[in-house]
């Protein structure tokens, strides 16, 4: 489970010890793993429906990734620091609702001074929760279990039974999700962008490097001298910023938005960080991972309802495959620990 | 942070023990006073014997599947998939009327589904190894899948009137409603189990300490898995309430309810990091969790919005003995001060190289 954790180091440089070689290459076969299973399956449903590679359902199923891979990517953040956040689907919610409403009601408003709104009000619950996990110290799977009541709670009382219906927007703001570059959403080269972003930083910086290192062994980070309270509420504060921004995405791309928008989304989420290889006991895992878990779970769903299969079908996919996920992941982290005891006899004797 | 709950409670054996739950469980009845008082004086209609069966009645079957879950927590694990249990019961309970089956048959088939289903919880968090948090997200999603796929967009409504009674009236000459009966009797026998037996005491071992409990030679994995399977029970047995009640079975029935189960558990009193918690703080928490929604549907709060009070209660429980907590290392902080201040600052780490 800790095998990624290294200590800092410049990028590029070799690998000295030949576990931690090992290590890479399990973790590097892992990505490689939930993309093989992407390509089949993209691969065989395209063979028995052709329509399934349509320009248009890659487009749907590229922007619905998106969001779904954002708030993979603030989660991954947390759960790497062995915290977790359920609260983004709420916070999804009651940003897409504030930010459709904004959109609705004031026309000459620029589309950035929407997507800081978003961002506002995602910081604003995340700042909350990070607050409640880092100095209340209660357990974030606590908190954010309230939080994801409260936010909701909120969210229903200011909605009302009300909703923002696509026809009150101002024509941009639902081009958002559906502007493209060559046949690809500029959503998706955005996020990607983001995500690649998000990755550097954990995978180079010592912020994120720490991040590792205290969801690794929380102990020992504090012994180490990690400031443990900044990381693990910058990891919350990001987490919710980043739900922000989905929420105006998903206003933009669904039109209509009410009370329920985003519900017991948290869990698909994460679902798709856990199937994407990150340990829900933190210190592994990367951000790209995590990206392709949800592309994987987000594919899945298409193929499924191209393949005609009822969509009822959908959610216990989900959560045999998150079930599958972890048993393989269990199952790699044995395998892992055992060849490098066997290893470490070796050079031993 | 756990050095803090150590000192508090590891003193002075058995009393010393009890004495923090105690004083929760004190806190928990002021709590259910004051709700009674400011419902009474919200309405007149509160403390109506027909206004307690209503509140026995919406809460009765999250009461029952809180028994279990306070244990699974105490030892340590969490169960996220009891509303999916009672949504998948539910399913088939529904599918089986549907085609004609006797209604005995269906209580069977139901029971095993629901300890198939704390089985397969129990054995991935013990025999594989897996986080019950993660586990149980996941089977969260599956049973209610499988609740989808048996019964799709379909209502089954159709229940005989023996049994949806069971769901709508008192038991004879009392004021309760039958889940409320049956949760009654089950805290009795939960609270002897976990209280006065070495089953029960096993509980509290491991979860105070799964390791040490191993190695005292406590089966940890099977005392867990039986947890798991009992939860799986109590689910499918609330799945049972629940259908009758509303004589409906639909595909989500029962959903958010996880939620609400959890946050009776800890608002009890019961430590998320396990180990700690009685049922007497669970039979308070459920009347104080039940009281409030009672208390806001009087006053007519926006009914979806409830999560707004279950959370604030949720974060309150677990906030409070913190706070304690707080004021005690603050107060060691400052005296160890004022101790070192005359003094030179000595080294905290006692050096052996020397």
């Amino acid at each position: 489970m800790t095998a990624t954790l290294a200590p800092h180091r410049e990028p590029g440089s070799p690998a000295p010890a030949s576990s931690r070689r090992l290590a890479d290459r399990v973790f590097r076969i892992r990505e490689f793993g939930i993309v093989a299973v992407l390509v089949v399956f993209v691969a065989v449903t395209a063979s028995i429906q052709s329509r399934f590679l349509s320009s248009t359902n890659i487009q749907f199923i590229l922007v619905d990734a998106t969001i779904f891979a954002l708030l993979a990517l603030g989660e991954t953040i947390v759960v790497i620091s062995r915290n977790v956040d359920l609260s983004v689907g709420s916070v999804l919610g009651l940003s897409a609702f504030l930010t459709a409403r904004l959109a609705s009601n004031t026309h000459g408003l620029p589309l950035p001074l929407v997507f800081l709104a978003g961002i506002g009000i995602g910081l604003l619950c995340g700042i909350v929760n990070g607050l409640m996990v880092t100095i209340g110290r209660v357990p974030s799977l606590v908190v954010t279990l309230a939080t994801l009541y409260i936010i909701r709670g909120a969210d229903v009382l200011i909605v009302g039974g009300g909703q923002v219906v696509p026809s009150s927007y101002y024509p941009s703001f639902l081009t958002i999700s559906k502007a493209t570059v060559a046949g690809i959403p500029d959503l998706a080269i955005v996020v990607a962008v983001v995500i690649a972003g998000g990755a550097y930083w954990l995978r180079t910086y010592r912020s994120g490097r720490e991040l590792y290192a205290i969801g690794s062994n929380p102990d020992a980070a504090r012994l180490a001298g990690i400031p443990m309270g900044r990381r693990v509420f910058t990891a919350f504060a990001l987490s919710g910023a980043i739900a922000g921004v989905a929420g105006v995405l998903w206003a933009s791309r669904y039109g209509t938005v009410d009370s329920t928008a985003g519900t017991s989304y948290e869990l698909q989420v994460v679902a798709a960080v856990v199937v994407g290889g990150v340990a829900i006991f933190g210190g592994s895992g990367s951000v790209v991972g995590a990206a392709i878990g949800a592309l994987l779970l987000q594919t899945i769903n298409s193929a499924l309802y191209v393949l005609g299969v009822s969509p009822n079908w959908d959610q216990a996919i989900a959560g045999f495959l998150l079930i599958l996920a972890i048993v393989l992941d269990r199952l790699i982290s044995l395998r892992l620990t055992a060849s490098l005891r066997r290893r470490s006899a070796r050079r031993g004797a | 942070m756990e050095h803090d709950v150590d000192a508090a409670t590891g003193g002075g054996g058995g009393w010393g023990r009890l004495r923090p739950a105690m004083r929760w469980e004190t806190g928990l009845v002021v709590v259910v006073i004051a709700i009674a008082i400011m419902g009474s004086s919200l309405s007149p209609q509160f403390l109506t014997a027909n206004n307690f069966f209503n509140l026995g009645l919406n809460n009765g079957e999250i009461a029952i599947m809180a028994l279990p879950m306070a244990l699974i927590i105490i030892s340590g694990e969490i169960d996220l998939s009891v509303e999916s249990t009672l949504g998948m019961s539910s399913a088939v309970l529904g599918v089986l009327w549907a085609d004609h089956w006797p209604m005995l048959a269906i209580f069977v088939v139901v029971a095993v589904v629901g300890a198939l289903a704390g089985a397969i919880n129990g054995l991935l968090v013990t025999r594989v190894g897996l986080p019950s948090l993660a586990v149980t997200i996941g089977t969260l999603a599956l049973y209610r899948g499988i609740a989808l796929i048996l019964l799709g967009p379909r209502t089954v409504a159709n229940f005989p009137t023996i049994y949806t009674n069971v769901g709508i009236v008192a038991i004879p000459h009392t004021d309760l409603p039958y889940s409320i009966g049956i949760f009654i009797v089950l805290a009795v026998i939960f609270a002897i189990v976990l209280h006065a037996t070495p089953f029960g005491r096993s509980i509290y071992a491991m979860g105070d300490n799964a390791e040490a409990a191993m190695f005292a030679g406590l089966r940890v994995k099977r005392i867990k898995t039986t947890l798991f399977i009992v939860s799986g029970v109590a689910s499918a047995l609330a799945g049972v309430l629940f259908t009758f009640r509303l004589n409906t079975a639909v595909q989500d029935n029962g959903t958010g309810l996880s939620l609400d189960v959890v946050a009776i558990v800890l608002l009890a009193g019961v430590s998320i990091f396990g180990g700690k918690g009685s049922i007497g703080g669970v039979f308070l928490a459920v009347l104080a969790f039940a009281g409030l929604q009672n208390a806001l549907l009087l006053t007519n709060f926006n009914q979806e919005a409830t999560g707004l009070v279950t959370g604030g209660l949720l974060l309150v429980s677990v906030f409070v003995p913190n706070a304690a907590m707080f004021v005690r290392s603050i107060r060691r902080a400052v005296t160890r001060m004022t101790r070192r201040m005359p003094s030179e600052p000595a080294l905290s780490m006692p050096r052996k190289d020397t």
